[in-house]
């Protein structure tokens, strides 16, 4: 134990004497979140929308005086008909308009059942997502207060419709992606250099030779980057809960075990890149190209899903990605439980159980036959 | 105990195709410098991985220190100290973090074997903490040669420790090698420079995997049979091409300021040479019969063509 | 000294922080000589070797290569020069034949001459069979030949070799220096870094850095005679271990 405690304080050192290694660790998270995080709430700040309330009760109130009351949005008009809800948003008076069905009170208390309307301009599709996910968080949060202790199956339905683009689907919500990239590249990237590092200055050998075991080497190499991951998917939830007032609507808790869950996927990922390869950069490349891309690309963050080509859906089904940031989505912001979400959770886990047992095949108590040449002589003179 | 260190019989390694080894079989007995020598890509690597149970053999046997290379290669870890062909330390680390990293994971401290590598550690003291990264060559392999002891093993296997490394702090090391043979350790240490191999107590030459022969160094000199001459003068290269002329050379090579020149049997008188030489127009060559050394042999050994180029 | 000096080196001083890689370094090297440049690992050679290269500029001093100024005409200096490593030098994933006719068009052969050119090495080396062959293929010995051909191939006045022959078996080492002592021959001035001392005997003239700077200079037989020694290597060490005892 106290072998391995050693070598977790020599990984340790590596990691804080490498001012690059640094950076990434800790201004990545923080500058993404930044860059991201203003480029759209920027955009949704004072957001004017209209109302069409053909209910005109206490609870249609609440809920627009709840809108209003919060900085994202501002009342610029109430609607009298159907018909002018195009053209108010066509002239871009508006970006949104909630339409509240008649008797939106009394269904409520009679049938535990009543349904709003979020119309949104969507010709800025993204916006459009970002200001129906908010509207509907909002209303969400009055249904689930207002609901009388007496009748627990209360509900509203909101049905979002997304004007002139209809078909747009899926909410894009910056964090989950961010989050996702972030732990991929610290935990997959960071780890496989680093292992290859071993490699390519010659240690592995000695470490190899020495009464170590391989597991000892692989989670000596490791354990630094799961505490650093955790503390930046930590980070991370706090940023976007102080810097752009997005609660975590679901168990903090299970959000961050399943993000613990996410970390180790990725680094059974990083291991294996780091078995199969000899050279940092090739390292580097394979992580950047098979495991950076198509977690910005494949896996829902920037582009819906089920907007790709079959093909890309198809190869979206194996990108671990996907299924954290439908994980994610659901417990941080529809706030579910992990009822909804077991399945994701179980195939993350299989995910991780398979890279991890073809990881322990592929790395060998000896130097593979591919090393077997010599590398480069270093030597610098100052 | 087991009186030999390492004993391999008939090590065949392949590699896609190329031979690695071929056949290898040598002995090193308890408490000596056992040099293996031979230009880069003869194998040495290779061998001294399959020693250091790093890489499994492609046929043959190797023992180490009583115990099989495959069978019980984790017992047999902790009894060796292996210096790799690089330096196998951390850049990023000082020194001292450096040795006492290595310590850590052998389950032992600095201070424990310290006695082992006092006179070593005692040079690159003053260093401690420096990265390891901006040590110089003869510094880093001095705390290389340090880490690799520092579990107290019963056997070194060096591999090339002074390749890239200037001729003074090569002898310094060789210095080091030879103190710690005399507290009992086995060494095992391969090198390109032939001129190494006088400060080992038996030595192997190797070359395209094969060993040529293993002896003791002035064992192995004096097996060289034919007479060797070796010629100066102030025109080396003119020299050199005459020489080649000479009817009774088996061999013109070279040889820092001599040129040595194998005389074909029966033809080491240096008389006949000099007369040859002043024929084709030199003025006042130097002409000597030489022991031959080492490198002398190991050419010889390889079947030297005498005509390069 | 020779009359005409291809390098010439006054007062080259080359300074990183309060470090002095080079101190006060003076020499020339005439055409045509084989030149050795020795040193303990660490003494500067590299820093000096990549000044001349005109890769880094001294922080003071004039050094004239193959008659054009390190500070100013740097382009100039990389036309004229060959450069060989023992750690890089051929491409390992091209052919025989594709490192020649890359290094050809890199110096701006035409392809008439390349493919002259080409024949000519090729045939001298004994290669024309592994003319396609990939480098990574041959053994070290045939790819340290072929890269000191092709470091020539534009056939400039100088060609500066560091550490050629590291690790190269004793036959190949001597056929190489038969190489440099052709190209010397036809008047290209080799200047040479190793750590064979008997090779140091085979240059014209040696100088033996310490700490920056030259602490000896001169033809090996001259440099033997004045410190009463046999061998180069003796010198080194005389040279070498003196300095250290002092500053250590």
């Amino acid at each position: 134990m106290k072998r391995f405690g050693g070598f977790i304080i020599k990984e340790f050192l590596h990691i804080f004497r490498d001012k690059r290694t640094l950076l990434i660790l800790f201004g990545m998270p923080v500058a993404q979140m930044m860059l991201f995080g203003y480029v759209i709430t920027n955009e949704i700040r004072e957001v004017r929308f209209a109302v069409l309330d053909h209910s005109h009760d206490q609870n249609t109130r609440d809920i627009v005086d709840r809108i209003t009351a919060s900085s994202y949005f501002r009342l610029e008009t109430v609607l009298s008909s159907d018909e002018e809800i195009a053209g108010c948003l066509r002239e871009g008076k508006v970006k949104m308009v909630l339409v509240f069905d008649r008797d939106f009170a009394s269904n409520m208390e009679r049938e535990g059942k009543a349904s709003v309307h979020v119309i949104t301009d969507a010709s800025e599709a993204n916006t459009a997502s970002i200001i129906y996910s908010y509207a509907a968080g909002i209303i969400q949060d009055y249904s689930r207060k207002s609901a009388a202790p007496a009748s627990p199956s209360s509900q509203l339905t909101i049905s979002p419709r997304m004007m002139y683009n209809e078909n747009l689907e899926g909410v894009y919500m910056f964090v989950p992606g961010t989050m996702a990239m972030i732990l991929m590249l610290i935990s997959a990237l960071l780890t496989s250099i680093s292992i290859v590092r071993e490699k390519e200055q010659g240690t592995m050998e000695v470490l190899l030779v020495s009464p170590l075991k391989p597991v000892q080497i692989i989670l000596g190499k490791v354990t630094p980057y799961v505490v650093l991951s955790l503390i930046n998917a930590v980070s991370i939830i706090a940023l976007g809960y102080f810097v752009f007032g997005l609660p975590v609507a679901g168990s903090l808790l299970l959000l961050i075990a399943e993000c613990m869950l996410f970390i180790m996927t990725a680094l059974s990922l990083g291991i294996l890149i780091s078995t199969a390869t000899s050279s940092q950069q090739t390292a580097m490349m394979i992580s950047m190209l098979a495991l950076l891309l198509p977690t910005i690309l494949l896996s829902g963050f920037i582009y819906p899903i089920e907007n790709m080509p079959q093909f890309l859906q198809w190869l979206s089904v194996i990108m671990p990605p996907k299924y954290f940031i439908i994980i994610v989505k659901n417990v941080m912001l529809k706030g579910t439980g992990l009822e909804y979400v077991w399945k994701e959770t179980l195939i993350l886990a299989g995910m991780t159980l398979f890279f991890l047992g073809l990881s322990a095949r592929k790395f060998k108590v000896r130097i593979d036959v591919k090393t077997g040449r010599k590398g480069p002589f270093k030597r610098k003179e100052p | 105990m087991e009186d030999r260190a390492v004993i391999v019989q008939s090590l065949s390694k392949t590699f896609d195709k190329v031979r690695a080894l071929h056949e290898v079989s040598f002995e090193v007995s308890r408490g000596e410098i056992f040099g293996m020598i031979g230009p880069d890509g003869a194998g040495k690597t290779t061998l001294f991985r399959i020693l250091s149970t790093l890489m499994l053999p492609g046929s043959g046997q190797a023992e180490v220190l009583g115990t099989d290379v495959v069978k019980n290669y984790r017992k047999l870890r902790k009894r060796i100290g292996y210096m790799p062909g690089r330096f196998s330390l951390y850049p990023d680390l000082t020194v001292r973090e450096n040795l006492e990293f290595y310590a850590t994971i052998f389950g032992t401290t600095p201070a424990e074997n310290y006695h082992l590598i006092r006179d070593i550690y005692i040079q690159i003291e003053p260093f401690s903490k420096r990265r390891a990264g901006a040590l110089s060559g003869g510094m880093k392999q001095k705390l290389a040669l340090c880490c690799a002891l520092i579990h107290k093993p019963d056997l070194l296997i060096l591999d090339e420790p002074t390749t890239g490394v200037d001729a003074v702090s090569r002898k310094e090391f060789w210095e080091m090698l030879l103190k710690l043979k005399q507290g009992g350790m086995s060494i095992l240490v391969s090198t390109p420079y032939m001129d190494e191999a006088a400060q080992c107590d038996n030595i192997a030459l190797i070359q395209e995997g094969r060993i040529l022969v293993t002896a003791a160094p002035h064992e192995v000199t004096a097996s060289f049979s034919l007479p060797l001459l070796g010629v100066r003068s102030n025109a080396p290269w003119l020299l050199l091409n005459d020489l080649r002329q000479w009817p009774y050379a088996e061999s013109v090579q070279p040889f820092g300021e001599f040129i040595h020149v194998i005389a074909q049997p029966g033809h080491g008188e240096p008389q006949a040479l000099l007369s040859f030489l002043k024929e084709k127009g030199h003025p006042d060559p130097e002409v000597r019969v030489l022991q031959a050394g080492i490198e002398d042999c190991f050419m010889h050994l390889m079947g030297a063509p005498s005509h390069a180029i | 000294m020779k009359e005409e000096a291809v390098i010439s080196v006054s007062h080259l001083y080359k300074r990183f922080g309060h470090f002095t890689a080079n101190d006060d370094l003076c020499f020339e090297v005439g055409r045509g000589e084989i030149f050795g440049f020795l040193g303990a690992n660490g003494a500067g050679k590299t820093t000096a070797m990549r000044i001349l290269c005109g890769l880094s500029k001294p922080t003071s001093g004039d050094v004239k290569v193959a008659g054009f100024d390190v500070y100013t005409q740097t382009d100039h200096i990389k036309r004229n020069i060959g450069y060989m490593s023992q750690r890089f030098s051929l491409y390992e994933d091209l052919t025989v034949l594709e490192n020649i006719r890359l290094y050809g068009g890199i110096y701006g052969l035409s392809r008439q001459k390349i493919r002259e050119k080409s024949a000519q090495l090729l045939s001298r080396l004994e290669m024309e069979h592994m003319q396609n062959s990939l480098i990574k293929s041959l053994p070290l010995g045939w790819r340290q030949k072929l890269a000191f051909s092709v470091a020539i191939v534009h056939d400039p006045p100088i060609v500066f070799l560091d550490e050629p022959t590291g690790g190269v078996d004793p036959l190949t080492r001597r056929q190489f220096w038969n190489m440099i002592y052709e190209a010397a021959h036809r008047g290209i001035t080799i200047f040479v870094t190793t750590h064979y001392m008997d090779e140091a005997e085979y240059c014209d003239r040696i100088s033996i850095m310490v700490d920056g700077q030259i602490a000896a200079i001169g033809t090996p037989a001259d440099l033997k005679a004045s410190y009463g020694v046999s061998s180069i290597n003796e010198v080194f060490i005389i040279l070498a271990r003196g300095r250290q005892a002092v500053t250590e």
